[in-house]
C-alpha cells in the first residue's frame, strides 16, 4: 500500500530541506492568500490547470455539441476517438456555460457514468476528468445532478473492492476527490450532505478506510477529506460514530503510526502526512460529540494504543512537518479530556516527559501541551503524584517565563492544580524562585487574579 | 523527542484500556477539562496536498506497452498491448464467471445474486410466495417481488441509468418474430416492457451499444467481446425455469 504511493512522488531533486523551506513558503503563501480571501479550493485548482497556463480557454460548447460527443465516445469506433471525444467534453466543461448545458441536456450524467464503469480504462479515467471538472462548479445545480452519480459509481465499484485493480483505483479516487468538492459547496449542510447520510455512502467510504493490505493511500486520502467535510458540517455525526467511525479511524491511525516507524528514507516524508491530517481532525472532531457517550463499547475509542500510535505520529510530525504537531495533540486533548483511562495511559506509557519535549516548538503547541496536561492533573491526587516530580515544575517555570498570555494561562491553570492536589508542589515551587516568575505578570489584565490567587496560596497555603 | 522504547512494543501489541486511577476532585479546582469544540478550519493542508497531486497528474502518464498479446482465457480473443488494460479486462470479465451458464460478472457480489436468482430452483418456488429479489446495492435491504420492480427501485432511488441490465442477453437488433418465439427473442431482446419468466434484469455496468458481431471474427483492440462472455451477450443459460410466468410481472 504505501510503496504504491511512492511512485507517484516527484523525484527528490532537491534536499531535503530545501523540500521543507519551499513547503514553508508555500504554505505561507496559502494562509496570507486565505486571510485575503482569495482562496476557495476549487479555483486554487482551476488556477493550476496546465491547459490554462499555456493560455488554453475554456471553450463553451452548446447541447448539441456535448450530445455529439458523449455519442462518439459511446460508440465511436476507435478507442483514440472516443478519448478524444472525451478530452474535448472535459475542457468544454471547464466553462460554466458548458456544465449548465451538460445537465441540461437529458442522460448526460447517466451517459458518464455509463462511460466511467466501462471495460475501457481510458475513457474510464477521462470520464473521471469530466467529472472532475462538474464537480468544480460553482453552481448548486450541477453540484447536485452530480450526486446521484457518486452513490451508483460506489456502489459500482464497491462491488469489486476485493480486487482493486489501478484503473478502478483511478476512478475511485477520482470520485473521491469530486465527492469532496461537492461537500465543500455552500449548500451541501442543507442539501448534499443529508441525502449523503441517508444513503449507503458512509459506509462505503469508512469501508474505503479500512486498514490492511488493500488500504490505497490516494483513495483513502479523498474519502477521508470527504468524511472530514460531513463532520465539520455537523449534519449528523451520531450517525457515523453509530457506524463505526471512531473504530476504523483508530485503526487506521495504529496503521499509520505502524508505517511511520517502518519507514526510514527522509524522502518519504510525504507518506502519510496527507492522510494524517484529515484521519486526525475526523477523530478530534467526533470525540467532541455528545454521542460518543452514547454508543456501545465496541463504537467507542477506548484502545490505549491509539495512544501510542499518536505520540508515535507526534514524533514523526517534529522531524517532518511540524505543522501537524497541533493537529496530533488537539486529538490526544479531546482523547484525554473525559477519560481517565487515557490519562492513565499517558502516565503508564512515560509519555509525559515526551510530551513535555514539545513545549518550545510553539506558542499553539505549548498551550496545546499544558492543556493536555490540565486535563491529566485535574483528574485529582492519585493522577498528580504521577506527575510528580519528574520535570514538570522546572517545564512550568520555563513556560512562565514565555511572553505569550496564552501559554502563561495555562501554565497557572495546570499549577493551580498541582497546588491543589500535589503536597509539596507548593514548596518546590516556592524553592525554586516560582514567585519571581509569576510577579513578572502581575499586571496582565488576563493572568491578574489567577496570579494573585497563585501568589495567596503560595505563601499562605 | 524522545519516546520510551517500550512504547513501539505497546502499538504491536494487543488492544487494551488502562486500568484508570481512581479520580477525585476538590470543587476548589473549579476547571473543567478542557475538549476543544469541532474545528471547521484550515484547509491549508488539504490545498497543499492537492497542489503536489496536480503536478504529477497534470500529463497523462506514461503507460508502458508490451508487444501485442492475447487474452489466454478460452473463447476470447481480447488483444492487448499494455498490462494495465488487459488487467482491467480480466478483472472485469472473467473474473467472476457463473460455472453454469458461463455468465461474467462485475463482482462476487453480484455473482452471487445471479446464482440465486437463475440456478436455484427454491428461489423460484419461494419467489411465488414472497419478495425473493433483492435491491443490488449493499447496504439497501430492500426486496422486492419481482424483478423488474427491483428495476424501478434501482433506477428510481438508487439512480441507476434506466437502460441497464442485470442478466438478460443483449439486445438482438432482428426484427421479433410472432408466436411461441416471441417469449424466447423478447427475452432475448432484454426489454423491459416484456417480462418474462422469473428472470432477474440485468445489471449491466457496460452502457456502450457495441455493434453485433460479424461472423468473420478478427483480432483488434477493444471492442470485440466473444460470443461466451457476457455481458449478456448470447451467453448459454445453463437452467431454463419452466415455471408458469408469474402474474405479477
Amino acid at each position: 500500500m504505501w510503496s504504491r504511493r511512492q511512485r507517484r512522488l516527484r523525484p527528490l531533486s532537491c534536499g531535503v530541506e530545501e523540500l521543507r523551506c519551499r513547503r514553508r513558503e508555500r504554505e505561507a503563501a496559502l494562509r496570507k492568500a486565505r486571510r485575503e480571501q482569495q482562496l476557495v479550493s476549487k479555483r486554487l485548482l482551476r488556477d493550476e490547470d496546465p491547459e490554462k497556463a499555456e493560455g488554453y480557454v475554456a471553450v463553451i460548447l452548446g447541447e448539441a455539441e456535448i450530445q455529439q460527443f458523449l455519442r462518439l465516445a459511446q460508440r465511436g469506433t476507435e478507442e483514440k476517438e472516443r478519448e478524444k471525444a472525451l478530452v474535448s467534453l472535459r475542457r468544454g466543461l471547464q466553462h460554466p456555460e458548458t456544465q449548465q448545458a451538460f445537465i441540461r441536456l437529458e442522460g448526460s450524467i447517466r451517459t458518464l457514468v455509463g462511460l466511467l464503469t466501462s471495460n475501457q480504462a481510458l475513457l474510464q479515467l477521462e470520464a473521471a476528468r469530466c467529472l472532475h471538472e462538474l464537480s468544480h462548479s460553482e453552481q448548486s445545480t450541477v453540484a447536485e445532478a452530480c450526486l446521484p452519480a457518486t452513490s451508483y459509481l460506489l456502489t459500482y465499484l464497491s462491488g469489486h473492492s476485493s480486487d482493486f485493480i489501478s484503473p478502478h483505483l483511478t476512478v475511485l479516487e477520482a470520485l473521491g476527490y469530486a465527492l469532496s468538492q461537492l461537500l465543500q459547496a455552500k449548500e451541501a449542510p442543507e442539501k448534499i450532505i443529508p441525502s449523503v447520510l441517508g444513503s449507503p455512502l458512509p459506509q462505503h467510504m469508512l469501508q474505503l478506510l479500512q486498514p490492511g493490505p488493500k488500504l490505497n493511500l490516494g483513495v483513502a486520502v479523498e474519502f477521508a477529506w470527504c468524511l472530514h467535510y460531513i463532520i465539520c458540517s455537523q449534519v449528523n455525526n451520531a450517525l457515523l460514530i453509530t457506524h463505526g467511525a471512531l473504530s476504523t479511524l483508530g485503526l487506521l491511525l495504529l496503521d499509520l503510526a505502524g508505517a511511520v516507524q517502518r519507514t526510514e528514507d527522509a524522502g518519504l516524508e510525504l507518506v502519510g502526512e496527507e492522510l494524517a491530517c484529515p484521519v486526525l481532525r475526523c477523530l478530534s472532531n467526533l470525540l467532541t460529540e455528545a454521542a460518543v457517550e452514547a454508543v456501545g463499547e465496541q463504537m467507542q475509542l477506548r484502545d490505549e494504543r491509539v495512544v501510542a500510535a499518536l505520540f508515535i505520529l507526534l514524533q514523526f510530525f517534529l522531524q517532518k512537518q511540524p505543522s501537524l504537531l497541533p493537529e496530533g495533540l488537539w486529538l490526544l486533548n479531546n482523547l484525554t479530556a473525559n477519560s481517565p483511562s487515557f490519562c492513565t495511559s499517558l502516565l503508564s506509557l512515560d509519555l509525559i516527559e515526551p510530551l513535555l519535549q514539545l513545549l518550545s516548538v510553539s506558542n499553539v503547541v505549548s498551550v496545546l501541551v499544558l492543556t493536555v496536561v490540565c486535563n491529566i492533573a485535574e483528574k485529582g491526587p492519585a493522577y498528580c503524584q504521577r506527575l510528580w516530580p519528574g520535570p514538570l515544575l522546572p517545564s512550568l517555570l520555563d513556560t512562565l517565563a514565555f511572553s505569550d498570555t496564552e501559554v502563561v494561562g495555562q501554565s497557572l491553570e495546570l499549577l493551580q492544580l498541582l497546588f491543589l492536589y500535589q503536597p509539596g508542589a507548593v514548596q518546590a515551587f516556592l524553592q525554586q524562585s516560582g514567585l519571581q516568575a509569576l510577579q513578572r505578570h502581575e499586571e496582565v489584565a488576563q493572568l491578574q487574579d489567577r496570579v494573585r490567587a497563585l501568589q495567596q496560596t503560595a505563601q499562605h497555603g | 523527542m524522545q519516546l520510551p522504547p517500550a512504547l513501539h512494543a505497546r502499538l504491536a501489541g494487543a488492544p487494551g484500556e488502562a486500568e484508570p486511577l481512581p479520580v477525585e476532585r476538590d470543587p476548589a479546582a473549579g476547571t473543567t477539562p478542557f475538549r476543544f469544540a469541532a474545528r471547521q478550519d484550515g484547509d491549508v493542508q488539504r490545498h497543499l496536498y492537492l497542489q503536489d497531486v496536480l503536478t504529477q497528474v497534470a500529463g497523462d502518464p506514461e503507460r508502458p506497452r508490451v508487444p501485442e498479446f492475447t487474452c489466454q482465457v478460452a473463447g476470447c480473443c481480447q488483444v492487448f498491448d499494455a498490462l494495465e488494460d488487459f488487467e482491467h479486462h480480466y478483472h472485469t470479465l472473467h473474473r467472476n464467471v457463473c460455472s453454469f451458464c458461463k455468465r461474467a460478472f462485475p463482482s462476487g457480489h453480484l455473482l452471487d445474486t445471479h446464482i440465486l436468482e437463475w440456478h436455484d430452483s427454491l428461489f423460484q418456488i419461494l419467489a411465488e410466495r414472497q419478495d425473493m429479489y433483492q435491491c443490488l446495492v449493499e447496504g439497501c435491504t430492500e426486496k422486492f417481488r419481482t424483478s423488474r420492480d427491483r428495476k424501478e427501485h434501482l433506477v428510481t432511488r438508487h439512480l441507476y441509468p434506466a437502460d441497464f441490465r442485470f442478466d438478460k442477453p443483449r439486445k438482438s437488433k432482428g426484427p421479433a418474430t410472432p408466436g411461441p418465439a416471441v417469449q424466447v427473442s423478447a427475452e432475448a431482446l432484454g426489454g423491459d416492457q416484456v417480462p418474462s419468466e422469473g428472470d432477474a434484469m440485468e445489471v449491466c455496468f457496460e452502457h456502450t451499444e457495441l455493434p453485433p458481431e460479424p461472423s468473420g471474427e478478427r483480432r483488434t483492440y477493444g471492442h470485440r467481446i466473444p460470443s461466451t462472455i457476457c455481458f449478456g451477450q448470447g451467453a448459454s443459460r445453463g437452467f431454463k425455469s419452466t415455471k408458469k410466468r408469474n402474474k405479477h410481472q
